[in-house]
């Protein structure tokens, strides 16, 4: 059991939160002290995909017939329709389909 | 893009509206990922009270959820320091995300900007980017989808803590893959051209080797880093 220990829980918490402020925290703070240049801005500019893809390719790796299927329908929607809502709908229902039919 | 002049930005609940709303289409993902967390701390054995304070306070899914399933016999003080430092390492990427809101947010007073920044997880800060390129300049959007994702993962510990396992498998509803579902469709919204790809076919491959080659968490900085650097030399 966990919560024999009020105090060493709330350290935990603690240190846990801590951590998390200093990574959520830290970049910026940092980077307000440099000045950005053209090579850092576009390095800056190239993270959101860079951490999309890197989040989402060993996901799809490992993940499946149904992970490759639901990420195409989603990204085909979003090319036809250009909508946040209707893309996540189409690949998770391709995704539970393709697990329904035990793809 | 020049950094925003504090006069140009905004700071209106018009904009926390609309970034509220443009979050909608993830509630269901982070349901699902708060439900699965508070399953787990059912099963570890914590209380509800400390699963949804951990879940408001630490506010990091994955991190909670390693750290909770490998929970110390003892909370002695390397123990508590153990669980610092993985929390650490699977954020560590959030040091790259803060570092791109610089130019938009350089302007803000300090008192707004750090709470936003504790708040700010991938999801927000994809529909802040997108919504930034696209010409919005009022960070209270960014407030609003923080304070959206926010409110879901923390409200959706409790009915995890107490329904557990006869939810049933979000597996098979597709639930687990709401957020590679987004990721896409945020990718087409970013996409600039093929040469700007290149970052993320490099990202994909350097994050995809690390995985192999090491396993655990470093392949999403890593990853990044690659992409980031490939994006910083390739010329417009």
């Amino acid at each position: 059991m966990i919560d024999n220990d009020p105090l060493g829980f709330a350290a935990m918490l603690a240190a846990m939160t801590a951590a998390v402020i200093v990574c959520r925290v830290g970049g910026y703070w940092l980077l307000g002290r440099f000045a950005i240049g053209p090579r850092l801005r576009r390095m800056l500019d190239a993270l959101p995909g860079a951490v999309i893809a890197s989040t989402t390719a060993p996901i799809l790796l490992t993940g499946g017939l149904s992970g490759w299927l639901a990420v195409l329908a989603a990204g085909v929607t979003m090319m036809a329709v250009r909508n946040d809502f209707a893309a996540v709908v189409a690949g998770v229902a391709m995704a539970a389909a393709a697990r329904a039919a035990g793809l | 893009m020049d950094t925003a002049p504090q006069s140009q930005l905004r700071w209106t609940l018009e904009g926390f509206r609309e970034g509220a709303l443009a979050t909608l289409p993830l509630m269901p993902g982070l349901c699902a990922f708060g439900l699965a967390f508070g399953t787990i701390a059912a099963r570890k054995g914590l209380s509800l009270f400390d699963a949804c304070i951990m879940s408001a306070t630490v506010y990091a899914g994955v991190a909670q959820i390693i750290v909770v399933e490998s929970w110390p016999e003892q909370l002695t003080f390397a123990a508590i320091v153990a669980s610092a430092a993985i929390t650490a390492l699977i954020c560590s990427r959030f040091i790259l995300i803060g570092a791109t809101m610089r130019p938009w947010l350089g302007g803000l007073p300090a008192a707004r900007i750090y709470p936003l920044l504790y708040l700010l997880t991938e999801p927000p800060w994809l529909l802040s980017t997108r919504y930034y390129r696209a010409g919005g300049r009022d960070p209270a959007f960014v407030l609003g989808s923080c304070t959206a994702t926010w409110v879901t993962w923390v409200s959706s510990t409790a009915p995890g803590y107490w329904l557990g396992a006869s939810l049933g498998d979000p597996h098979r509803f597709g639930l687990d893959l709401v957020m590679p579902a987004f990721f896409v469709a945020m990718l087409v919204s970013l996409w600039q051209g093929p040469r700007r790809a290149i970052a993320w076919v490099v990202g994909s491959v350097v994050a995809i080797a690390t995985a192999q080659l090491f396993g655990g968490f470093w392949y999403v900085v890593t990853g990044a880093l690659a992409g980031s650097i490939t994006g910083g030399f390739v010329d417009d």
